[in-house]
């Protein structure tokens, strides 16, 4: 589905850009100089199996880690550099929808997605009521503000989170895992909806997804990573034809080869040298 | 042959050295973590309106209703109770000496100096600081906390600087509804067993009672205050592991925040007595 043009793409500046990106836990090393560009009104999905690093690029991307190394510029800014005052500015033109919806569980639908204008804008109760209803209609939630989160299904926590997420109009989305813990038919429902808010809202999304059937749905471009490396980043097309091993292996959903070495293996479960 | 167990002892000790090391670090890390937490709480209070992100009033009122006001009938009664068995530990104490009606002095005294910031503090820690544990770290897991970070709602001006403020104000108000239950119930009990009249028995209190007996209290219930929100907050902060690392987190602050209001209370008793 790649509705995006994606050529040139040097030529323009990126709403994300990615440089040489290192980070450990410990003394593990989670991402290994990853690098990626991400342009206006593109839906870049960030793609891979667990344990590839994946949802602690998300976490860099949104501010929430420190990497050890590389740069990370969000709209022109290079959050490595920036303060906590100045990366608060910038939040507001980010939206975020977390994988399990992450509403606050004390406050109805309708207070969770007006939270943002009530803290960040000087709008009157009526207005900021009606920017609420107008977003919740944009996710098939119109009239479900009353309730609380405990009182909705999976997929509709998913579409009020993305409603919160969107309801400052900001000029970049990310997406944890919209289709997880989903029922098929919701799951599509949701790619629609992810397409949709692209066309009206003209942002651009930044998905993270291990669900393929979603990812080629929506992607104007794939990026794939596997053990903190970037293997790919380009259009659906080309990462589907790519003859990369590890890509195939995991498009086609085949389990990795672990070699065994059986002196390794003892040596493992008894604890001997 | 004897070799075995002398390296068996020698490695059991550089174990508990290492685990005294390793707790020893975690106990500074999280003491800083908590003085932290009420320096930028401070710092939000006062400078929240010039970043133009206000501590919001509604959120201090909502954090005093659960903190305060929904605990004003429990305290009432445990407090009148232990009015009214220092009346009657104290009555008793006094009979061989003929001076039962002494014990108006001891209430008194023992009262708003000691049992009633203590009660209130026990009480609170075990109502509120593992509610407050609890709800910050269902929050953490269900990345409600990175929610509102990503949404730019810092998480002390949102969270933390309302519930330290509300603590804060609640604590000494509760101390003085402590105050006056305990008192009362030691006027009724003595009003029972000795026929003293009640307005004769508050006559004698406040003519025994003087401004620093009160003030004691109430200073050692800011700090108690501070102590439960501080150890509630610094606990679910740290939650890691689900529900099992929530449910952990209640029990140590509990545990935590009433060791350290015993501990404080009597540092603070020796110093404000010498």
């Amino acid at each position: 589905m790649n509705q995006q043009p994606t050529t040139n793409q040097e030529n323009k500046t990126p709403i994300v850009e990615v440089k040489d990106l290192v980070t450990h836990y410990g003394t593990r090393k989670i991402l290994n100089n990853v690098s990626l560009k991400i342009q206006q009104g593109e839906i870049m999905v960030i793609m891979g199996g667990s344990g590839s690093g994946k949802s602690t690029l998300l976490r860099h991307l949104l501010g929430l880690h420190k990497p050890t190394s590389g740069m990370i510029r969000l709209l022109g800014n290079d959050i490595t550099q920036l303060n906590s005052k100045q990366m608060h500015e910038l939040r507001q033109h980010m939206g975020v929808a977390f994988q399990g919806g992450a509403l606050f569980g004390s406050m109805t639908v309708g207070e969770n997605v007006m939270l943002p204008l009530r803290e960040h804008t000087k709008l009157d109760e009526q207005t900021m009521q009606i920017m609420t209803r107008l977003k919740l209609e944009l996710v098939n939630l119109a009239g479900f503000e009353d309730l609380m989160p405990s009182e909705l299904s999976g997929g509709m926590i998913k579409r009020a989170a993305l409603a919160r997420a969107v309801v400052m109009d900001p000029k970049l989305l990310f997406f944890d895992e919209p289709s997880a813990g989903l029922d098929p038919v919701a799951a599509v429902e949701l790619d629609e909806l992810i397409l949709q808010l692209r066309s009206a809202l003209n942002m651009s999304i930044v998905v993270v997804t291990h669900e393929l059937d979603s990812a080629f749905k929506i992607a104007d471009r794939i990026t794939v990573l596997d053990q903190g490396e970037i293997l790919m980043s380009d259009t659906v097309e080309a990462v589907r034809s790519s003859d990369n091993q590890r890509i195939q292996s995991l498009l086609n959903r085949m389990p990795r080869d672990h070699a065994v070495d059986t002196d390794e293996y003892m040596r493992r479960l008894t604890g001997y040298n | 042959m004897d070799k075995t167990p002398a390296s068996s002892f020698s490695t059991i000790i550089r174990q508990r050295v290492e685990r005294f090391g390793k707790l020893s670090v975690r106990a500074i890390e999280e003491t800083g973590y908590m003085f932290r937490l009420l320096y930028e709480t401070f710092e939000w209070l006062i400078l929240g309106s010039k970043r133009k992100q206000p501590v919001r009033f509604k959120s201090i009122f909502q954090e005093s209703m659960y903190i305060g006001i929904q605990a004003i009938p429990i305290i009432s009664i445990l407090v009148f109770s232990i009015g009214v068995m220092l009346a009657i530990q104290g009555i008793e104490t006094l009979k061989p000496f003929g001076a039962e009606s002494q014990v108006v002095l001891g209430i008194a005294i023992s009262v708003t100096r000691e049992f009633s910031p203590l009660i209130v503090g026990i009480l609170v820690a075990g109502r509120s600081g593992s509610a407050i544990a609890a709800r910050i770290g269902t929050m953490l897991e269900a990345q409600e906390i990175d929610a509102l970070r990503v949404i730019g709602i810092h998480p002390v001006r949102y969270l933390v600087a309302p519930i330290i403020i509300a603590m804060m104000i609640c604590l000494p108000s509760l101390v003085i509804l402590g105050d006056i239950m305990g008192l009362l119930g030691g006027a009724i009990f003595t009003n029972i067993q000795l026929s003293l009249p009640i307005s004769v028995y508050f006559d004698r209190t406040f003519e025994i009672l003087t401004i620093n007996d009160v003030m004691q209290g109430l200073i050692k219930s800011l700090f108690f205050g501070m102590i439960i929100s501080l150890v509630g907050l610094a606990n679910g902060f740290q939650v890691e592991g689900g529900a099992e690392g929530v449910g952990k987190a209640t029990t140590r602050s509990v545990v935590m925040a009433i060791s350290l209001i015993v501990i404080a209370d009597m540092i603070f008793t020796y110093f404000m007595n010498r």
